[in-house]
């Protein structure tokens, strides 16, 4: 939570009459919203306790009127902050007083699906699941599956470099988007990447994707289909603590298994899912494992059954294997549903994301659950144990300011711990405004700067998504003074990689 | 080592103070990849050695100046590997060399699990920029969007952004099992074959065409390499000689003795032959063509830019000839830019980058 943004604070009326008279001339026949009752639904993003109107809300339905609106507001130098279907979690798309809210999702059309090549071309506002949903009928999929995958949008999904639970096995968004094209903040087209594999040149791809609407927009991107496993199977394996459970987790993946998801859900979780979903879990675990093998029938009944064995070797006092796709699909239905579970339970819930070596998870969990009992909250875990990255869920209720600040406490302290374990901050949802002061931490001052130049090289003025993704240098030594103790920064031994 | 850090970082500044140019160069064995580099050699062998491996992590960090096969002998020691099979080109590459080079092998198109393109496995970086500034980009974690991903971006770079002193990467289990089968086939039937297969959910790791031959390897579990056999056409190589079949088709050893120029071809699946004059080495489902060729470079840039494609003068040929096909002009700008963001004065390996200026 952010108290440092610039973006924040009225709208001057002014100032957005001149703009949006601007956008109309500019760009005739642009869906311009500018009334306060029209702007209101995109005043935040899935991190809803950081609200803020924008200056305007455009919603471009061509990519050529995207490019204009951005020489538009380029000649005007007005800032412009993307947004997709708007679920991210860490205010990438908070609006910005001064910014044109430009949302990307009338962009949402599949322009190609080639089932040879095994790729889509689609527009930015599409959303994942209709990728998936498309190549079905070819026997294929698109791998990376964020929790949202129902409403988020690719150009999200490319902006924040979206993961899920199937990224262990099938990658990240980076690893499957083929190509990228939109356009510059001058409103030049590009286009990076493509059908034809490793071109020489920089590869900007792989700056772009992640790089939260601070570089480019993207509106038509190239994803990489694979074929569809014909079976799955998800294994339910209870532990009785949860440092057992962490060492199972690194025992797999030391075995030489990638399974097609591996998730941890401590008791806390499980006991607050159960009751919506009745998934089956077995509450008396101080924690579960759900382990996933798919691929041929034959190739996943040996995998199952190594992976049990191996399961039973690291201490599971209890294992089930999902009997049919009914079962699979409601051991997946608790772990999926852990989010909206803890809205039901709490008025207010607080979702971190560090990621960890995964030796580490028995020990950083157990020091979460200490935080628990110093901030006085509670905190169910409910994670991607494969890939060691967290999602604490910090219940509280934001109507209640104290309440409030000891989440805040609580969340930075959980960073601060990933980092100083050899972790990040954020491993899937991204820097936003939620967490731009834990990025001081996280790179030093020299690192930091090259960040800024980079910024800087696609978007010398500073106006895409001012404000998110990288601090700047007065924002950290502003930040960097409250953590000091003594004149003693906290784990300043500590290598900052 | 860290005086030698030190070391470097004032040859920098002071190479930047001068204007004068750096030549980054450690075992040489990818030299002739890319433009000739004229300028003080900075050779960065001396920084070697494992700084963190812990297998069950499925993760190394190692220094820059490591030999490559040193890594890979450590990674086999512990039934691991790296996910995309680099050539070496050499017992003297490094693994700063072949992250510079950012060239992948024969497993980089399978559908097998983590493999990709080096930039994939790439986790974090620590460089010296063109300022002579040390630089830690991305960390140890497989999932990590804290800051622009720029670790990625240092594959294939060609030591133009920065001197690399560690690299994080990604590594993967090694197959339980593997099998290669061998059929005679013509080309187009070959490529419909590669194509085929991709769509399907089966362990192929690596294709390859050439003479004749289409050969095809699985890896995975032993079962799905057994149902794979069952579907797939051709006879089973012997072991030994699969290895050795993979090695020679990673290190390229067709054209290992010509005098022409090897073209590095890369296509979008399903493009048909291409009927060029020449010898060729297909890979990649057909993505990746080899070709060993007199033709003219026009002639070639211009089918393969056609069918959506690019063409690099890899190695050997007119040296008067661009080794890399041009960007767009808007893309080319970007790249300026980023490539000023970490070397402003132009000194690290100035020339390594020549686009064709007429493409």
């Amino acid at each position: 939570m952010n108290r440092g943004y610039a973006g924040r604070g009225a709208v001057d009326p002014e100032r957005r009459r001149l703009v949006v008279a601007h956008l109309r001339a500019a760009v005739p026949g642009l869906a311009v919203l500018d009334a306060e009752e029209a702007v209101a639904p995109f005043e935040c993003d899935g991190l809803s306790v950081e609200r803020q109107r924008p200056l305007a809300v455009v919603l471009p339905g061509t990519a050529a009127e995207v490019s204009a609106v951005l020489r538009a507001c380029h000649a005007l130098q007005v800032p412009v902050v993307a947004r997709g279907a708007g679920t991210g979690l860490s205010g990438g798309a908070l609006p910005h007083r001064e910014a044109v809210l430009l949302s990307l999702a009338r962009l949402d059309q599949i322009l190609a699906l080639d089932p040879v090549a095994c790729t889509a071309r689609v527009q930015s506002g599409v959303r994942n699941l209709a990728i998936s949903e498309a190549a079905a009928p070819h026997g294929l999929f698109y791998a990376p599956d964020p929790s949202s995958q129902i409403a988020c949008t690719i150009g999200g999904n490319v902006a924040e470099n979206a993961g899920g639970v199937q990224c262990l096995r099938y990658g990240l968004t980076v690893h499957n988007v083929l190509g990228i094209a939109g356009y510059t903040v001058e409103g030049e087209a590009f286009a990076f990447g493509g059908a034809a594999p490793d071109a020489p040149g920089l590869d900007l791809l792989a700056l772009a994707v992640g790089s939260e609407g601070t570089l480019l927009i993207v509106t038509e991107v190239l994803v990489r289909l694979l074929p569809r496993p014909a079976a799955r199977c998800c294994l339910l394996a209870s532990f009785a603590t949860v440092e057992a459970a962490g060492v199972a987790v690194a025992d797999l993946i030391a075995a030489g298994f990638v399974p097609s998801g591996l998730e941890m859900m401590d008791q806390a979780a499980t006991r607050m899912v159960e009751p919506f979903v009745q998934a089956g879990y077995d509450l008396e675990a101080a924690a579960i494992l759900l382990c996933e093998a798919d691929g041929t029938a034959t190739e996943v009944a040996e995998r199952v059954a190594a992976m049990q064995q191996r399961l039973q070797a690291s201490g599971a006092t209890r294992i089930a294997a999902s009997r049919d796709e009914a079962e699979r699909l409601r051991f997946w239905a608790g772990r999926k549903n852990a989010f909206p579970a803890a809205g039901r339970v709490s008025p207010d819930y607080y979702c971190m994301d560090g990621t960890i070596p995964r030796r580490h998870l028995g020990a950083v969990l157990t020091a979460i659950a200490a935080m628990e009992q110093r901030y006085g909250l509670r905190c169910p875990n409910v994670f991607h144990a494969g890939d060691g990255n967290l999602h604490p869920l910090i219940l509280f209720d934001a109507n209640d300011a104290d309440q409030l600040a000891r989440a805040e406490a609580f969340g930075a302290e959980i960073l601060r711990t990933c980092i100083a374990f050899g972790g990040t901050v954020t491993g899937e949802h991204g820097v936003g405004v939620e967490k731009i002061d834990q990025l001081c931490a996280q790179f030093d001052d020299p690192t930091r700067v090259a960040f800024l130049r980079l910024r800087a090289a696609f978007d010398p003025a500073g106006l895409l998504n001012p404000g998110k993704a990288i601090p700047t240098l007065r924002r950290c030594a502003e930040h960097g003074r409250e953590h000091v103790h003594g004149g003693q920064a906290r784990f300043a031994d500590l290598p900052r990689w | 080592m860290d005086a030698l850090v030190a070391t470097w970082s004032a040859q920098i500044r002071s190479a930047g103070a001068a204007g004068r140019a750096l030549w980054i160069s450690a075992g040489g064995t990818k030299a002739f990849y890319g433009g000739a580099v004229v300028g003080e050699r900075l050779d960065p062998r001396g920084y070697h050695g494992v700084v963190e491996y812990e297998p069950s992590e499925l993760v190394v960090t190692v220094r820059a100046g490591t030999r490559l096969a040193d890594l890979e002998a450590l990674l086999a020691a512990h039934g691991q590997m790296l996910a995309f099979e680099p050539p070496h080109f050499g017992d003297a590459a490094t693994v700063g060399g072949m992250v510079a080079a950012g060239l992948a092998g024969p497993r980089r198109l399978a559908q097998s699990v983590g493999t990709g393109a080096v930039r994939d496995s790439v986790l974090g970086v620590r460089l010296i920029d063109g300022r002579g500034e040390v630089l830690a980009f991305g960390g140890r974690v497989v999932k990590n969007v804290a800051g622009y991903d720029v670790s990625r971006v240092l594959a294939g770079s060609l030591g133009t952004l920065g001197l690399l002193l560690e690299i994080s990467l990604k590594v993967v289990p090694r197959p339980v099992c593997e099998a290669t089968l061998v059929y005679r086939c013509s080309q187009a039937t070959a490529l419909t074959c590669m194509q085929d297969w991709m769509r399907q959910p089966l362990p192929v790791s690596a294709t390859a065409y050439a003479e004749g031959l289409l050969q095809v390897r699985l890896s995975g579990g032993e079962a799905a390499v057994a149902e794979a056999l069952q579907v797939l056409p051709g006879d089973r190589l012997p072991v030994t000689a699969a290895v050795d079949h993979w090695m020679a088709v990673r290190e390229l050893a067709f054209a290992r003795t010509t005098a022409a120029a090897l073209w590095r071809l890369g296509l979008p699946a399903s493009v048909p032959p291409l009927a060029l004059p020449g010898t060729e080495l297909v890979e990649w489902n057909g993505q990746r063509r080899w070709l060993v060729t007199d033709a003219p470079a026009r002639v070639i840039r211009a089918r393969v830019r056609a069918l959506g494609g690019h063409a690099t003068r890899f190695r050997g040929g007119d040296p008067t000839v661009a080794p890399f096909p041009a960007s767009s002009p808007v893309v080319a700008q970007l790249e300026a830019r980023v490539r000023a963001a970490f070397d402003p004065q132009q000194i690290l390996n100035p020339g390594r980058w020549h686009a064709d200026a007429t493409d």
